[in-house]
């Protein structure tokens, strides 16, 4: 049966494996924008966080199946849906990694005539530089799992397995459905922390 | 029909926050009392809640058939994560002086932990407790299709029949539920804090 289905589930994990990227992609670059305004208006961040907190509690499902009404059966529904969803992990992380970034560095930078873009580029983000691959981290494991909701409305990718197995009770099919989504997540998890560790100043590294 | 499936959705989120948090403690306490395996245990719940949810709801379902108590299972093992993360980290920073000043007073390391160090570290423990109670709400939503009911089941039928009644009802009831406890939880934390750590 493995060899049988072998094609098919390759299939599954890259269509996964590229619903993933994507949307944590366009994800993250919109948190770090979205997080380096907000940085720059901290008393409509009050607000705002909660909001996209409350919008988080809405289950993957949810926002899918909604965007499916109105956009349809394409992948352009998960990945909208997946990047959104992916965006408040690494905002939270990249909003407090910069505001939480020294205030005598900042000073230090502006001492030595840094303009507010330089300062940003030069100190700020690398100094939040931790925190957001930290949110990067949890956005991608997540969107792991949500992607798997993908399969939902029949765009592929490894839910189609899982779904498969469980509505026709075939458990080979749940299996394979769910080790590589297990393995994926637990990978890219694996490869983002060599990543962390590398983009950190030797300086700072704490281990 | 509704009443139901959100009673069924509390009663899985319950049962699975009443394990988080027994096992949650006894292993993060564990963590905290034998330094050598604090490594293993974490990177054993990270794993859990790394394995994407509904993954180890179908490979549980495999072993053990699809039933509620597999719901709780999986909902009690995705969530361990947060409460003994917080668990141990709280035990840990209490301030060394107070354990000092404990032992000092001739406390035996039990009556220590129970009576010192754990009220201490209670608003770091009840943080935990209260992150994985708003994640289990909404990953119980997976738990039906393993055979546990609850809103789960709301929101696919009407994901499937495009009744967009049905969503919005399934989705705001599980909205309300999250920001509910949370609010409660958090006002609680609050109120756990000495008066000069109170914050929002």
């Amino acid at each position: 049966m493995w060899v049988r289905y072998a094609p098919r589930l390759m299939n599954a994990i890259l269509t996964h494996f590229y619903f993933v990227i994507v949307s944590v992609s366009i994800g993250s670059i919109l948190a770090v924008i979205l997080a380096i305004a907000l940085s720059r208006f901290k008393k409509a961040a009050k607000y705002l966080m909660p909001i996209l907190g409350i919008f988080q509690t809405i289950p993957g499902i949810v926002f899918i199946g909604v965007l499916f009404i109105y956009i349809g059966m394409r992948p352009e529904t998960v990945i909208i849906a997946l990047s959104v969803y992916a965006i408040l992990p690494v905002l939270k992380n990249a909003y407090t990694g910069i505001v939480t970034v020294d205030p005598a560095l900042i000073e230090a930078g502006r001492g030595i005539g840094m303009n507010p873009w330089i300062l940003l580029w030069r100190v700020e983000l690398p100094m939040a530089l931790n925190s957001i691959i930290t949110g990067i981290r949890m956005s991608t494991i997540y969107t792991v799992s949500w992607a798997v909701l993908a399969a939902m409305i029949g765009q592929g990718g490894l839910g189609e397995f899982i779904y498969i197995g469980i509505n026709s009770n075939m458990k080979q099919f749940i299996v394979m459905g769910s080790i590589p989504a297990a393995l994926m997540a637990i990978g890219l998890g694996y490869l983002i922390d060599k990543v962390q560790v590398k983009l950190t100043p030797r300086g700072l590294r704490r281990n | 029909m509704k009443l139901e499936h959100v009673t069924q959705h509390i009663y899985l989120v319950l049962m699975a926050a009443l394990f988080t948090i027994v096992f949650g403690l006894i292993f993060g306490i564990i963590a905290y009392l034998f330094p050598k395996v604090r490594k293993y245990v974490i990177f054993v719940f990270d794993l859990f809640q790394t394995i994407p949810t509904l993954a180890t709801l179908g490979l549980l379902m495999v072993a053990f058939g699809a039933s509620p108590t597999t719901v709780i299972v999986g909902l009690t093992l995705y969530n361990l994560l947060p409460v003994v993360r917080n668990t141990m980290v709280g035990l840990m920073e209490v301030a060394p002086a107070i354990k000092e000043a404990a032992e000092g007073m001739g406390m035996p390391k039990m009556t220590k932990l129970f009576k010192v160090e754990l009220p201490l570290a209670f608003p770091l423990i009840f943080a935990g407790m209260r992150i994985s109670l708003v994640n289990s709400i909404g990953s119980a939503v997976m738990g039906f299709f393993v055979g546990g009911g609850g809103l789960g089941y709301v929101l696919y039928r009407g994901i499937r029949t495009m009744n967009f009644t049905f969503i919005l009802q399934g989705t705001l009831t599980l909205m309300a539920m999250a920001i509910v406890v949370d609010a409660v939880m958090s006002y609680y934390e609050n109120k756990l804090l000495p008066k000069n750590q109170r914050g929002a």
